[in-house]
């Protein structure tokens, strides 16, 4: 039976993997992926299928756990945000050569803006430099569409192909068509063949002609062939399209009446390879052709006369940022000689991201800041990029760096007479993806620093996902679980100590001691372990509320506002009391030791 | 044949408010009625305790996204976002504002969403009571107090609970 239902765009494509007999899907969570794997987990329970569904440690373990899978016939899928992939993207290039059995999708999330990343990258790029063909869905009904074809094409070509969906399809949701759910029904099979799945450098010049030649076959392949969206529209010049883009081009055509019958506007739902005969029908049909894609000019590039192409290349299309309907509005007016009605939004600023009242993590950073104030302080991503507000965050590069780039610091240092503290901060999450090797170095080279494990039992950003100390998986089974004082100590840390961060006079104390240690001695890691509070399984971990009142002592300074920055905590005018919003407050008690005049106390 | 219904509602408010919850409900509203819909939302580190924008189409569109000057109705859950969000709105739109006595807008309604929330022991259902509101004040919109009624009963259990919190601005009147 079909029917509609209302699903976001990561919720319909892990409809489409359960439509199309996925048989293993793994992931490392990071917006705007992450609902893809736990929707898709959802389904599995629901429909009781025969699936393999688990966040693994990082995206490159995800990516090759499915495509072990795959080789053996079985359809598989990995998931992740763009930048994952550039942490999977050493699997990607080989499995690009060696090919598949089963149809094996790489799903890597874009997010233009950036909303919630570090980077813009364009997934298609990573595609082309692997040499594997791209989808790129403009709605969640369309990326639940293309799963069924990324299947089809993977398993006619034996190659991985990459579903791009970015933000604004991942995280729309849409009625969506509903089919049949459809369990896998293969049975595992590797064949063995070194010369293909252990190709030595001779045999992997011979893979890489055959990728070439399904490169090739694939830019003429009907399935995924650009199609023409009105076909009465007559000009002699043209628009092209692909992904989001696509629809609020449609849309903005549409509003502007005429324009929907005078613009030919060609869909393009395989940025690469393209296909040669529509390149070729372009350049001999049109003099002008507007390409508009994000976030980068893959198709512009792959349609070789400049002189006829406009977009990033030719700076028709903005270079950096999202591609509002706004901005494509604007594009298509100038494109089609009508004058500009672009304006900015107003400048209203709205509220910046904040760590969450009562957040563990905020406790951590006062402390660190107490303990080592002139310090240097590396960080990471997640939540805890946010100490950033607090004046206790100085760089974030990318998954794992504090540790790395605080032995750097240490190093750059070594010359100098003064000789800063250097702490490190990073989530549990994110040491189990790629603080390991990190601190191993770190270990051998005797940087003295301190790495303080923000350990809030979760990965707690990108919605609660599960972590390898968690002890249980995606499907909510029972798993092992990692001890993380054994890790750490594993790893040639002879200081490692945990401390609750709401006890705050022990864990300051905690602090300065493992400061001191570093300055004299050698590295010391600092596990700050108590429970994310938006996790709902862990409540029963959770501190007794505190509750606190301002007392007479208050001059309304703003030292704790600025310092500390607890959305509980509100600004008044100069000389009035700082005022405690009941709501917000969690009553963690930790804002009784930041006032310096003893102005917040605990309500008898 | 009925008119086509094509309506555009943005709705925003911060992290933590039930923006997307609210946003769903509608949606959901919508496909009772056997209506296309799109919504689109802020995830992530954005949401933390930041501004938190979602837009709702219903009828026949092709993108998530609603263009500045194009919402027929703003929802705030937050005062302050009914400046920050009104560029979204096309001449004689509606807003409905959690309590915003010195905001001026054309066609604003608002109402003491938190304070009525608070009293009835349930502080952090302003959303709903807001929903409520702009329900019975806004007329023409794609769907009734009834249809949200069914919606609630059907997706959420039947929450008793959460209707009679809907009420509450409304039996003020």
């Amino acid at each position: 039976m079909n029917q509609r239902q209302l699903m976001l765009g990561n919720e319909a494509i892990a409809r489409g993997l359960a439509e199309n007999g996925c048989a293993v899907a793994t992931s490392y969570p990071g917006t705007p992926a992450s609902e893809i794997l736990s929707s898709v987990a959802a389904l599995q329970k629901e429909h009781n299928m025969p699936m393999h569904v688990q966040w693994a440690v990082n995206e490159k373990i995800a990516f090759e756990i499915a495509y072990a899978a795959a080789i053996s016939g079985l359809r598989a899928c990995v998931s992740m945000k763009q930048v994952g992939l550039n942490v999977a993207s050493d699997p990607l290039m080989s499995a690009a050569y060696m090919g598949t059995k089963g149809g094996f999708i790489v799903i890597s999330a874009d997010d233009p803006g950036p909303h919630s990343s570090q980077t813009e990258q364009d997934s298609r790029m990573m595609a082309m430099t692997a040499k594997i063909p791209v989808l790129d869905p403009d709605s969640p009904q369309q990326a639940k569409e293309m799963i069924g074809i990324a299947c089809a094409l993977s398993e006619t070509f034996e190659i991985p192909v990459m579903l791009r969906p970015t933000t604004r399809v991942c995280h729309s949701r849409q009625d969506i068509e509903t089919c049949q759910i459809r369990p896998n029904d293969r049975k595992a099979d590797f064949q063995k063949n070194p010369a293909r799945w252990a190709a030595t450098p001779k045999f992997r010049y011979q893979l890489h002609s055959e990728l070439d030649e399904k490169l090739a076959a694939i830019a003429g392949y009907e399935k995924t062939a650009p199609f023409r969206v009105n076909p009465e529209a007559d000009a002699d010049r043209a628009i092209v399209v692909s992904g989001v883009a696509a629809a609020h081009a449609r849309e903005i055509l549409k509003d502007m009446n005429l324009m929907w019958n005078h613009i030919p506007l060609y869909q393009v739902i395989q940025p690469f390879p393209l296909h040669a005969g529509f390149v070729t029908h372009l350049l001999n049909t049109y003099r002008e052709i507007l390409v508009i894609e994000e976030t980068m000019p893959v198709i512009e590039m792959q349609i070789a006369d400049r002189s006829k192409v406009r977009g990033r290349m030719s700076g028709a299309v903005p270079g950096v940022g999202e591609l509002s309907p706004e901005i494509i509005e604007d594009m298509i007016r100038t494109f089609t000689g009508l004058p500009s009605v672009l304006s900015e939004p107003p400048a209203v600023g709205g509220r910046r991201p904040t760590l969450c009242a009562g957040c563990p993590h905020r406790a951590s950073f006062f402390a660190i800041k107490k303990a080592a104030p002139k310090g240097i302080y590396t960080s990471d991503i997640g939540c805890y990029t946010l100490g950033l507000n607090l004046g206790a965050v100085d760089t974030v590069l990318c998954m794992g760096a504090a540790i790395s780039q605080a032995a750097g610091f240490y190093h750059a240092y070594k010359n100098e007479e003064k000789k800063p503290d250097i702490v490190a901060t990073m989530g549990d999450s994110t040491f189990f993806h790629a603080g390991i090797p990190a601190l191993v170095d770190a270990v051998v080279q005797k940087v003295r620093f301190v790495l303080v494990i923000l350990d809030n039992r979760t990965t707690a950003m990108t919605g609660g996902q599960p972590t390898p100390a968690t002890g249980c998986g995606a499907l909510g089974e029972e798993l092992n679980t990692v001890d993380m004082e054994a890790l750490v100590k594993g790893c040639g840390i002879s200081f490692c100590k945990t401390g609750n961060p709401y006890q705050f006079t022990e864990f300051a104390a905690l602090m300065k001691e493992a400061v001191k240690y570093a300055r004299e001695t050698g590295p010391a890691v600092v596990i700050s372990r108590y429970p994310c509070l938006l996790d709902r399984s862990r409540k029963a971990e959770q501190a007794k509320k505190i509750q606190v009142m301002i007392n007479e002592n208050c001059d309304g300074c703003g030292y704790c506002i600025q310092h500390f920055e607890c959305p509980a905590l509100v600004p008044v005018e100069k000389e009035e009391r700082t005022r405690i919003d009941s709501m917000l407050c969690t009553g963690c008690g930790v804002c009784i030791h930041v006032c310096p005049k003893h102005a917040i106390e605990e309500k008898n | 044949m009925n008119q086509p219904v094509n309506q555009q509602i943005v709705i925003s408010g911060v992290g933590g408010q039930g923006v997307l919850f609210i946003t769903r409900i509608l949606a959901e509203a919508a496909i009772r009625k056997n209506l296309k819909v799109f919504t689109s939302e802020t995830h992530g580190m954005a949401q933390r305790g930041g501004t938190v924008l979602s837009h709702l189409k219903v009828g026949e569109f092709d993108s998530p996204l609603i263009r500045m000057g194009q919402a027929d109705g703003l929802l705030a859950l937050k005062a302050e976002n009914v400046r920050q969000h009104s560029y979204f709105l096309k001449s004689k739109a509606w807003t409905v504002a959690n309590r915003t006595a010195r905001e001026s807008a054309e066609n604003l309604f608002s109402v003491d969403a938190d304070g009525l929330a608070e009293k009835s022991g349930n502080p952090k259902s302003a959303n709903l009571i807001l929903l409520g509101f702009a329900l019975k004040k806004i007329p023409n919109l794609f769907c009734t107090f009834d249809d949200v009624k069914d919606v609630i009963a059907e997706k959420f259990q039947g929450n008793g609970k959460m209707l009679e919190i809907m009420q509450l601005s409304v039996n003020r009147d």
